[in-house]
């Protein structure tokens, strides 16, 4: 009998294409905008990823890793002085612009680093030395900023390539591997001193001191004596996870840089309610759409059912053939949203944008949702079925 | 003790009564019925519209409750069956022919055929080769594959008539089985209705208002207001009314 309910549903191609293409769309809506969001806010934590200190120590108010309320020079000395730091460096990350050869000015993300350790350097180097940092005017680029600070659309810049910041000389030295910055724009390293130099002086210019732990000690150990005893606040950068998120929704402080800052965006910015709006649309427009086609294909079919339920089928058994007809159609839209969605992926990620990031979860949570919305039909499909009285397919 | 006579008896109905509605707006729509229905015999339902033919046989199916009488279908007293018992029975042992056929559209002759079969939990292939069997029979065997729109009104009903006839069912209940089709179709529709009544032993039950089959017919109850007010047995020496309706004689 479930073949038969199958070859019903395929029999009637225009309910049955509306019914998948309803579902494609929400799964695609779903799932990209819940990855977009999701890469949105992996791209805010950038400069967490690109600078790989363990920990971050920054001025009291500092909520996430973007904002900036500079040190005092002096406070690189006093995180250095606390016993459970083994090594501590000084920091410079701000937004600057770029002049190109060409007389075009680019966004770009300054990183300025300890140029005796080299704490915060990217983790892979793609191309270049990153030693030659320490020689003068040097800087090493991100794979955004070959093409992006190119002079021309289309050209690379190469080793060697010079532009402008602040109409002082920056010459690449080196490619790196790093994740996009939240604004877009590429990262650019060069030393802390040099970083001083590139930008218009303020007073304070220290935004964060990087440093780590001794051996033995723990981070949160580490960063309860850096609390205690500079004042200033410290965190840890690992991957935030999912308790961690939680955790935060209930109001608990964390000491984790990643999550901190992602919540920030979560909670100060529309970002959220956007992407939410978007995701529930999709919901909106699947729930709509399934229901309302499923909905009108039973309708449709209902002296057909009727006849079947005269000859003797139970009311369990077109329940189950509604059913699998729900369910077929939800899996078939969701694959084909899916696919949908990972050719979006390739695209994104070819082009380095927009944000993507799918959480191991979204495609479990969007099936869910999407059997949820079958369900739904299903039901309202069962309802009317099992009220109907197979004596109607006598009247004509 | 059972005398040969009610061992013939496909349905025996005795006071079957039927209402719709409640209070000012309740309709009795059967008062009363007795009738029986033999196997081996071609019984017709025949009255004008709203007699109470289609609930009656709504009930003598068991896809309607009667609210007072005794109805027993091959000795099964319906009333005691559970409602999924009573699928079951209809699954079983009655068949369907509808007016409008419903055969589903999107099925082809052998799938449709195949229903009942696969109601009973036959195997999808066993169900085809059975139905194409049937198929064969009633003529279509060029027109298994084929959809009930691909076919002609008479083609259709034979169809219909397989699908009836391809589980086996002792009672074949038909609602206006002719209606939609020619003099030549529905000679062609009857004679195979002849052919499961009498050479195999079969009640077959036909509403109908088409007095061009009544001579195919071994019984004809005629219905008014709720009730049979006549049961005319057809043979040699009682020949079905000829080109006028019972009900229009009476």
């Amino acid at each position: 009998m479930l073949r038969l309910a199958l070859k019903m549903l395929f029999g009637d191609s225009a309910k049955y294409l509306m019914l998948v293409a309803g579902l494609a769309v929400a799964t695609f809506l779903m799932a990209q905008q819940t990855a977009v969001f999701c890469g949105l806010m992996s791209w805010t934590k950038s400069t967490l990823k690109n600078v790989p200190a363990p920990i971050w120590v920054v001025e009291d108010r500092v909520e996430q890793v973007n904002e900036t309320n500079p040190l005092l020079d002096t406070d690189v000395a006093r995180v250095r002085s606390v016993s459970s730091v083994a090594w501590a460096s000084p920091l410079y990350s701000g937004i600057q612009r770029v002049r190109l050869e060409s007389g075009s000015f680019k966004v770009i993300q300054l990183i300025g680093i300890d140029a005796n350790t080299l704490a915060g350097a990217p983790a892979k180097m793609l191309g270049g030395d990153l030693m030659k940092l320490r020689l003068p005017h040097s800087v090493i680029i991100d794979d955004l900023g070959v093409q992006r600070l190119a002079s021309k659309r289309g050209e690379k810049v190469g080793l060697n390539d010079v532009f402008e910041i602040n109409d002082q000389e920056a010459r690449v030295v080196g490619i790196a591997d790093a994740v996009t910055s939240f604004t877009g724009g590429p990262y650019v390293w060069t030393t802390y001193e040099r970083a001083l130099q590139y930008v218009p002086a303020q007073r304070k210019m220290l935004q964060a001191v990087i440093c780590a732990p001794r051996e033995g000690v723990s981070l949160d150990q580490a960063i309860a004596d850096i609390r205690r005893e500079t004042g200033l606040k410290a965190f840890v950068n690992r991957e935030a996870s999912f308790e961690e998120f939680l955790g935060q929704m209930r109001g608990q402080p964390t000491t984790n840089f990643n999550v901190s800052t992602v919540w920030w965006y979560i909670k100060n910015t529309g970002i959220p309610i956007s992407f939410g709006i978007t995701v529930i649309v999709g919901l909106m427009v699947g729930i709509a759409v399934s229901c309302q086609t499923f909905y009108s294909f039973v309708l449709e079919n209902m002296r057909h059912l009727g006849a079947l339920k005269a000859m003797g089928t139970s009311n369990s058994t077109l329940c189950l053939m509604l059913i699998t007809q729900a369910f077929t159609v939800g899996i078939i839209g969701y694959g084909i949203g899916l696919l949908g969605t990972a050719g979006f992926a390739f695209a994104a990620l070819k082009n380095e944008q927009p944000p993507f990031y799918m959480p191991e979860f979204v495609p479990f949570a969007v099936l869910a949702v999407i059997l949820g919305i079958c369900t739904l039909a299903a039901l309202m499909g069962i309802w009317r079925v099992s009220r109907l009285e197979p004596a109607m397919v006598f009247r004509s | 003790m059972s005398t040969p006579d009610d061992l013939k008896i496909a349905a025996k109905l005795r006071g079957i009564q039927k209402s719709f509605g409640d209070g000012e707006s309740r309709i009795q729509v059967l008062k009363g019925i007795d009738l029986d229905v033999r196997s081996g015999d071609i019984t017709m339902l025949v009255g004008p519209s709203g007699c109470g033919k289609t609930t009656l046989i709504s009930i003598i199916a068991g896809t309607l409750a009667a609210d007072e009488g005794q109805l027993t279908v091959f000795g099964q007293d319906l009333r005691r069956l559970s409602p999924a018992g009573t699928t079951r029975f209809r699954a079983k042992n009655i068949g369907f022919i509808f007016q409008a056929f419903h055969l589903i559209p999107t099925l082809t002759c052998v799938e449709n055929v195949s229903v009942p079969l696969l109601i009973q939990g036959i195997s999808h292939s066993k169900a085809e080769k059975k139905a194409k069997e049937v198929l064969e029979k009633v003529g279509l065997a060029e027109r298994f594959h084929h959809r009930p729109s691909q076919l002609s009104g008479g083609q259709q009903q034979r169809v219909a008539i397989a699908r009836a006839l391809v589980h086996e069912p002792r009672l074949i209940i038909c609602d206006e089985p002719t209606a939609a089709l020619d003099a030549h179709n529905g000679h062609i529709v009857m004679e195979l209705f002849e052919h499961v009544a009498r050479g195999q032993d079969r009640a077959v039950l036909i509403v109908t208002h088409d007095n061009r089959i009544f001579h195919h017919a071994n019984r004809i109850a005629s219905m008014d207001d709720g009730r049979v007010i006549e049961v005319h047995d057809v043979d040699a020496a009682h020949p079905p009314p000829d080109h006028l309706s019972v009900h229009e004689r009476l």
